[in-house]
């Protein structure tokens, strides 16, 4: 409604009557972030809260049943044990590609900052996000063609030695972190690059012309001043790791169960709605908490 | 550390790159079975022509992109208005809550869309995934076209209005030729983020209206030919073209450098 009066108003013109008094500010920013913040509240924050309400409740409401509420779906990993263990194995998985991220990333962007310039550092920038952009489905998929038996690791070894077995590790927990690593790899580059090129120059020709080997000026300068870098990186991986779930599905097969497939099957085989409900709000706890705990730092890494 | 440096880099870029590349040569390649030696052969993308769930499930994207790339890119470029130009309580509350949808894993908000969606009658579908697609996409609208505010002074705007144009007049006709170049790189990222998601669209989607992802993904599952390649290879080219022209309007990554 007031979008319409907007727009008039714009079609009117600098020629048109300019007598009308201009309408009080806060309605005009009201009427430009009403869509928005009404968009979002019912595709986002109200199902949250609906799901918080799901959570509670002992079976999926179907048809006329009763619906009885119960903290039975949050008693769940006292009453099923297996599932510490695959929220532990979820934890780890997210623990070894945040790792691996972090260390192959910190490198490259180092890399980039000291030994690249001008066009080559942009082109090399936009050819390691360029794949972060694409459909990440379809980056798990291409490795299966590299990890599987006489996959393309396979030809690769039989080259050199035609006799060797199948080093193909496809449906291991290796292959979910490689691919989920393969994945986020480019968002660690981006943030340590970001607050590497923020230092000066100056720090890092001063601590070598006092004599600073290499090793030195990335332990005690490179490091400590590109943390806030790393750590949005490790937060930024580690959340959307453990609640991956397609990863896991196609790269482990039977080894990979992780938090994410069992609340995907939840939702898409067993029809315990309820469950999946409070597994997803356990998992929506921790993330809250690590963004909670890293707000700070966070802050200041994302809004620049 | 000066030779290391390259060399290193081309290593992560054989990384990043190997699997893909042989994901797509494999869909050249005339073996079902994926098998080498490598014989060139088109058939997996002949195929494709007669493959009427891939070719409707492709569609499908493909529209729904196009709307989610209009609606996000309008709604939200109001939103940045806002937020950008104007000074308000609880404005940085209203930033913090543009993060949910990108920052919360999309598992979880999916499951909270389906049963929402479900409890409301609202239903899965194709309105389902634009409602969901859109909602995934203004967050990242707001924050380009926020970017490009910042690149725009605003005293050009005051500059208009003390010359005796009205506010809305001066922003149609000062500012928003200039934000042109972001609110258009901002639409080709909010259609690239519709395209290339799976995650919601797996929970909203049903049988009968899949997006193209949606369908690679049972196709993976229920075991995979290289008509999967093929199609594949032509999703991944049709975003790296699309990021490719933003990264010409927006500079991804240039961030820190002075502008």
């Amino acid at each position: 409604m007031q979008n319409d009066r907007l727009i008039s108003a714009s079609e009117r013109g600098p020629s048109g009557p300019r007598s009308r008094r201009p309408l009080p500010s806060w309605i005009s920013t009201t009427a430009l972030l009403l869509p928005t913040y009404g968009w979002l509240t019912l595709a986002v924050f109200l199902p949250l809260l609906t799901m918080f309400v799901f959570s509670f409740m002992s079976a999926t409401p179907m048809g006329k049943a009763p619906i009885i509420f119960t903290l039975k779906q949050y008693r769940a990993f006292i009453d099923q044990p297996y599932l510490v263990g695959i929220g532990i194995t979820s934890l780890l998985i997210g623990f070894w590609t945040t790792l691996f991220c972090a260390v192959l990333g910190f490198l490259a962007a180092v890399a980039l900052v000291r030994s690249t310039f001008g066009k080559t550092r942009e082109m090399l920038l936009i050819l390691i996000l360029l794949p972060f952009w694409t459909n990440g489905l379809v980056r798990v998929f291409s490795w299966t063609m590299v990890l599987r038996e006489n996959g393309f690791l396979d030809s690769l070894l039989h080259m050199i030695a035609p006799d060797a077995g199948s080093i193909g590790f496809l449906y291991t927990r290796y292959a979910v972190v490689v691919g989920l690593v393969h994945g986020y790899l480019p968002y660690m580059i981006l943030t340590c690059y970001i607050a590497l090129v923020a230092i000066d120059d100056a720090i890092i020709e001063a601590a070598s012309s006092l004599g600073a080997r290499w090793w030195t000026i990335l332990v005690k300068i490179l490091v400590p001043l590109a943390a806030p870098g790393l750590i949005s990186g490790a937060v930024l991986i580690f959340i959307p790791v453990i609640g991956s779930f397609m990863e896991p599905r196609i790269l482990g097969g039977r080894v990979g169960v992780t938090m994410g497939t069992v609340i995907e099957d939840q939702f898409t085989q067993a029809f315990n709605w309820p469950l999946g409900a409070s597994l997803s709000f356990t998992l929506l706890a921790v993330v809250l908490a690590i963004f909670a705990t890293f707000s700070g730092v966070l802050r200041r890494g994302t809004v620049a | 550390m000066k030779t290391l440096g390259p060399i290193y880099l081309i290593a992560i870029l054989i990384f990043l790159y190997t699997p893909i590349l042989v994901m797509m040569a494999m869909g050249f390649n005339a073996s079902p079975l994926y098998e080498l030696p490598f014989h060139f052969s088109l058939q997996w993308y002949d195929a494709l022509w007669d493959n009427s769930i891939l070719l409707t499930a492709g569609l499908n994207s493909l529209v729904i992109a196009g709307i989610t790339a209009v609606l996000a890119t309008a709604l939200g470029t109001m939103a940045s208005v806002a937020l950008s130009r104007r000074t308000f309580r609880g404005r940085s509350l209203l930033q913090l809550m543009l993060l949910p949808p990108i920052a919360i894993p999309w598992l979880i908000t999916g499951t909270a869309m389906l049963i929402f969606f479900y409890w409301t009658g609202i239903g899965r579908g194709m309105h389902a995934l634009l409602i969901g697609h859109v909602a995934l996409a203004i967050p990242y609208v707001v924050l380009v076209v926020g970017t490009g505010f910042k690149t725009i002074r605003a005293d050009l705007e005051e500059a208009a209005m003390s010359l005796g144009s009205t506010p809305v007049h001066a922003f149609f006709s000062v500012t928003l030729p200039l934000l042109y170049p972001s609110i258009l790189g901002a639409a080709l990222f909010a259609f690239a983020v519709s395209l290339d998601q799976f995650v919601i669209s797996y929970f909203l989607a049903t049988p009968g209206y899949t997006t193209l992802p949606v369908q690679i993904y049972s196709s993976i599952r229920k075991g995979f030919t290289p008509e999967i390649n093929a199609i594949s290879t032509v999703l991944l080219l049709g975003s790296m073209t699309i990021i490719l022209i933003f990264a010409r309007f927006a500079k991804p990554g240039d961030t820190s450098d002075k502008r």
